[in-house]
C-alpha cells in the first residue's frame, strides 16, 4: 500500500516488441477507497497484463509535493503515463471493463 | 431609512466587533470597517473581467507585504506564470513573493478530456494540496481562483458540492482568512450557488456600461456579524492596484473650522467680510463661458501657492500648459508653483470614463498629494448623466473633501438664458457654503461681467452686485452703478463715475462758496462788534474822567475857602458865611 511496497510490485516483463505498461495510482492515506482501488487494479493488471507494466503507488499523506506536480485532484487517481496519451482514470475502479477500455489495455498487448 | 443605517452602525460600534482582517485595499477597508472576517471564507463574485481575481490578490500581496501574513494563490484557471504576469501591471510581483516565502502559488489544472471516472471518488488531492501550500509558508490568507471550475472536470456535481462545502468547513477551522472567486450566474451570485456554502460575507462586483462609459461597482451583498455600507462602490483598477470610493459619510460631523482663507481678490474677500472663504467649505462659481471663472480660480490657486500650502488644480477644459500661458496673461505665474511643488495641475478629458472614476481619480489625487486647496474647473463637466445619481456622487466628494478639511472651489459652467441659470444648480445648490454668481450684462452694445454672493453660508456677506474687471494686474471687483432700473456697467459705468464726479466737484464748489461767505459776514459782524465795543469804552471812560473832574474841582474850592478864611483870621467858615449873608 506504501509507496514503496508499490514500488516493490513493480515488474518488468521480458518481451520487448510490446510497450511497458507505467502508471501511477495515487492514494491519501489508507481509505477504503483507496485499498479498493488498489484491489481492483490489481485484479485488472493480473487479469490483462501478465506483468508486463510498471505500477508506482503514491500516498500522498507522505508526500504532498507530489499533488501538485502531478495535477491530483481528485483521490483515488490512477495515471496511465506510458504509452502516451497521459490518461487519468479517477475513483476506485470498480468498473472493471470500463478501466480497461481507457487504459488501452487489449490493444497494448493485453490480447496477446 | 438614514438614521436607522445610522443607529444600525453605531450599535454595532458599541458591540464586541466581528475580528477583521484587513486588505490593504484603500477604499475597501472603510467600508467594511476593518476588511474581511478575520480566519473565514469570504466570496468575490462577478462577472467575467470585473476584477475578482485582482481583488483577491491584492488581497493577498498586501497580507503578505503589508501585514505580514503569508498567503496561498491557489489558481484553477490560470496557469501561475500567467497569473504573474497579468497582475505584474498592478506592481505585484509575485515571483519575488515566492521567492522569499511569502507567497505560494499552486495552479489546479483540470481537463476534462483527460480524466474518466470509474467508481467513487472524493477530492482529497485537493486538500492535500492546499494543506501542503499552506504549511510551505505558514499562511494566513487564502484565494481559491475560481474554484467553480472543478464542475466542469467532474460528473458527480452532489459530490462537488459536499467536497466544496467541506473544504469551506476546512479552511474555516484552519482559521485561514479565505477569498474565493466564483463567476456571476445569471439572475443568481455565483453560477453554482457557492454563496449557500460562504454566508459569512459575499462581496459582488459589476462592470456597466451607460452611455458608452463603462463604471466598475462594488456591492457587498452580506457580511455576517458586522456592520457595513450596502450601497454599490464605484471602484478603479490602475496601476496602483484595486481602489474602492468609500461613499459619503452618513452623518454630518465634519470638523468645522473658523480659519478663514483669502480666494486671492482682494476685492472678493471684502465682499465676504473682508476675510474670504471657510477653511474646508466648498465653493461654487458659476457663470456662462467666459465669465471669468478660471481666472477666479488661478487667483485661488496662486493665493494658496503664495501662502505655502499645497493646490490641487483639475482641469476639464484645457491642458496645464494651455492653463498656465492663460493665467500669465492675467498676471499670475501658476508654473512657479508648479515647479516648487505647490501647485498639482491635472487635466483630462471629462469625457473619458463615467462619474465615479473621475471622483476617484480625484480622490487618488488628493490622497497622494495631501492639498489644502481642490479647485474643479470645471465641475458641470462631470454632469452627463442621471441628475440624481451626479448630486449623490457630488455629495461624496464634497463630503470627503470637508472631512479632510480640504477647501474646495468649483466652477460650473452654466448655459444662456438668465432665469435658468439659477434653477440649473438646484441640485447642488444645498452642497455649496459659498455660492458666487458671474452673470454677464449687456448694455449699451457692450457685455460686462458682475459679480454677486448668491449666499455664502455662517458670514454676513456683501449682498453687492459688482463688476468684475479682468487687468493686468489680476481681477478688481468694482461697485456698480444701480438706477433707473438697470445696472450700469462698463463705459457706461464710466460715464455716470464721470458724470458724478463732475456733480461732486459742482457740490464741493458750492461748499466752498458758501463758506467763504460765511466767513465774510463773521468777519463784518466781528468788525462791527469791536467797533461798538470802542465806543462803549470812549463814552464810559469820558463819563469817569467828568465825575473826577468834577469831585477834584469841588474839593479845590473847599481848600480855596478855608484858605480864604484862615487870612481872614478865624472867622469860621459858617460865621463868614453868615456875615455874608447879613451884609447882603
Amino acid at each position: 500500500m506504501k509507496a514503496s511496497s508499490g514500488a516493490a510490485s513493480k515488474k518488468s516483463a521480458g518481451d520487448g516488441n510490446t510497450p511497458i505498461i507505467e502508471m501511477k495510482l495515487y492514494v491519501a492515506g489508507q481509505t477504503p477507497k483507496s485499498l479498493a482501488a488498489l484491489s481492483n487494479l490489481n485484479k485488472i493488471c493480473k487479469e490483462h497484463l501478465h506483468g508486463r507494466y510498471k505500477l508506482q503507488v503514491i500516498d500522498l499523506v507522505k508526500k504532498p509535493q507530489l499533488a501538485q506536480t502531478d495535477q491530483i485532484l481528485a483521490i483515488p487517481t490512477l495515471v496511465r503515463k506510458l504509452p502516451v496519451p497521459i490518461r487519468k482514470i479517477i475513483g476506485d475502479l470498480s468498473d472493471l471493463e470500463r478501466v480497461v477500455l481507457v487504459l488501452n489495455f487489449k490493444e497494448n498487448g493485453g490480447a496477446k | 431609512m438614514a438614521t436607522a443605517r445610522v443607529q444600525n452602525i453605531d450599535s454595532s460600534r458599541r458591540a464586541p466587533q466581528l475580528e477583521k482582517s484587513r486588505t490593504g485595499i484603500s477604499g475597501f477597508d472603510e467600508i467594511t470597517r476593518g476588511g474581511l472576517p478575520k480566519g473565514r471564507p469570504s466570496i468575490v463574485c462577478g462577472g467575467p473581467g470585473c476584477g475578482k481575481t485582482m481583488f483577491a490578490v491584492e488581497c493577498l500581496v498586501r497580507g503578505a507585504t503589508q501585514f505580514g501574513e503569508p498567503g496561498v494563490l491557489m489558481t484553477f484557471e490560470e496557469p501561475a506564470e500567467e497569473m504573474a504576469k497579468n497582475v505584474a501591471s498592478l506592481g505585484f510581483d509575485l515571483k519575488d513573493l515566492m521567492a522569499r516565502k511569502k507567497l505560494v502559488m499552486d495552479y489546479v489544472h483540470i481537463e476534462p478530456a483527460e480524466i474518466q471516472e470509474t467508481g467513487s471518488y472524493d477530492l482529497e488531492g485537493l486538500f492535500v494540496r492546499l494543506q501542503y501550500a499552506v504549511d510551505s509558508v505558514g499562511a494566513k490568507r487564502v484565494v481559491l481562483d475560481t474554484p467553480e471550475a472543478i464542475f466542469s472536470g467532474f460528473s458527480n456535481q452532489g459530490l462537488l458540492r459536499a467536497e466544496l462545502r467541506r473544504l469551506f468547513r476546512w479552511l474555516r477551522e484552519r482559521g485561514l482568512t479565505t477569498i474565493i472567486t466564483a463567476e456571476r450566474g445569471e439572475g443568481v451570485l455565483t453560477r453554482h450557488g457557492l454563496e449557500e456554502y460562504v454566508s459569512d460575507c459575499v462581496i459582488l462586483l459589476d462592470h456597466r456600461v451607460s452611455e458608452q462609459v463603462s463604471t466598475r461597482r462594488l456591492r457587498i451583498v452580506k457580511y455576517r456579524g458586522s456592520s457595513h455600507g450596502a450601497d454599490e462602490y464605484p471602484f478603479l483598477i490602475d496601476e496602483q492596484g484595486f481602489s474602492v470610493l468609500p461613499s459619503s459619510s452618513m452623518r454630518l460631523n465634519h470638523p468645522v473650522s473658523r480659519d478663514r482663507i483669502s480666494t486671492g481678490v482682494k476685492d472678493l474677500d471684502e465682499m465676504l467680510e473682508g476675510k474670504g472663504l471657510y477653511r474646508g467649505s466648498t465653493a461654487l462659481v458659476s457663470g456662462t463661458a467666459g465669465s471669468g471663472k478660471s481666472s477666479l480660480s488661478a487667483h485661488f490657486a496662486n493665493r494658496t501657492c503664495t501662502d505655502g500650502k499645497k493646490c490641487l488644480y483639475i482641469a476639464f477644459e484645457e491642458s496645464p500648459a494651455q492653463v498656465v500661458r492663460n493665467m500669465r496673461s492675467i498676471g499670475i505665474d501658476l508654473e512657479a508653483h508648479v515647479k516648487k511643488g505647490l501647485l498639482v495641475l491635472e487635466a483630462w478629458r471629462p469625457t473619458q470614463s463615467g462619474l465615479e472614476m473621475h471622483l476617484l481619480q480625484i480622490h487618488k489625487l488628493i490622497e497622494r498629494h495631501k492639498p489644502a486647496v481642490v479647485i474643479i474647473d470645471p465641475i458641470t463637466n462631470l454632469m452627463g448623466g442621471d441628475e440624481h445619481e451626479i448630486h449623490a456622487m457630488l455629495m461624496r466628494l464634497i463630503d470627503f473633501l470637508k472631512a479632510q478639511q480640504i477647501t474646495a472651489f468649483f466652477t460650473a459652467l452654466t448655459s444662456g438664458a438668465h432665469k435658468e441659470i439659477e434653477m440649473t444648480d438646484v441640485g447642488i445648490s444645498s452642497l455649496i457654503d459659498t455660492w458666487l454668481f458671474v452673470r454677464d450684462v449687456e448694455l449699451n452694445g457692450e457685455r460686462n461681467r458682475c459679480i454677486y454672493v448668491l449666499k455664502s453660508r455662517g458670514m454676513a456677506h456683501s449682498n453687492q452686485v459688482r463688476e468684475f474687471v479682468m487687468t493686468d494686474e489680476g481681477i478688481r471687483l468694482l461697485p456698480v452703478y444701480v438706477g433707473g432700473g438697470t445696472v450700469l456697467t462698463g463705459s457706461a459705468r464710466l460715464n455716470q463715475e464721470a458724470h458724478e464726479m463732475a456733480e461732486a466737484l459742482q457740490r464741493k464748489q458750492n461748499i466752498e462758496e458758501r463758506r467763504r461767505s460765511m466767513e465774510q459776514r463773521r468777519k463784518a459782524v466781528e468788525a462791527q462788534i469791536a467797533a461798538l465795543r470802542a465806543d462803549l469804552a470812549d463814552e464810559e471812560a469820558r463819563a469817569n474822567g467828568n465825575v473826577a473832574e468834577e469831585e477834584e474841582r469841588e474839593r479845590r474850592m473847599t481848600q480855596h475857602a478855608l484858605e480864604m478864611a484862615n487870612r481872614r483870621k478865624g472867622t469860621s467858615i459858617e460865621k463868614r458865611r453868615g456875615r455874608i449873608a447879613g451884609e447882603r
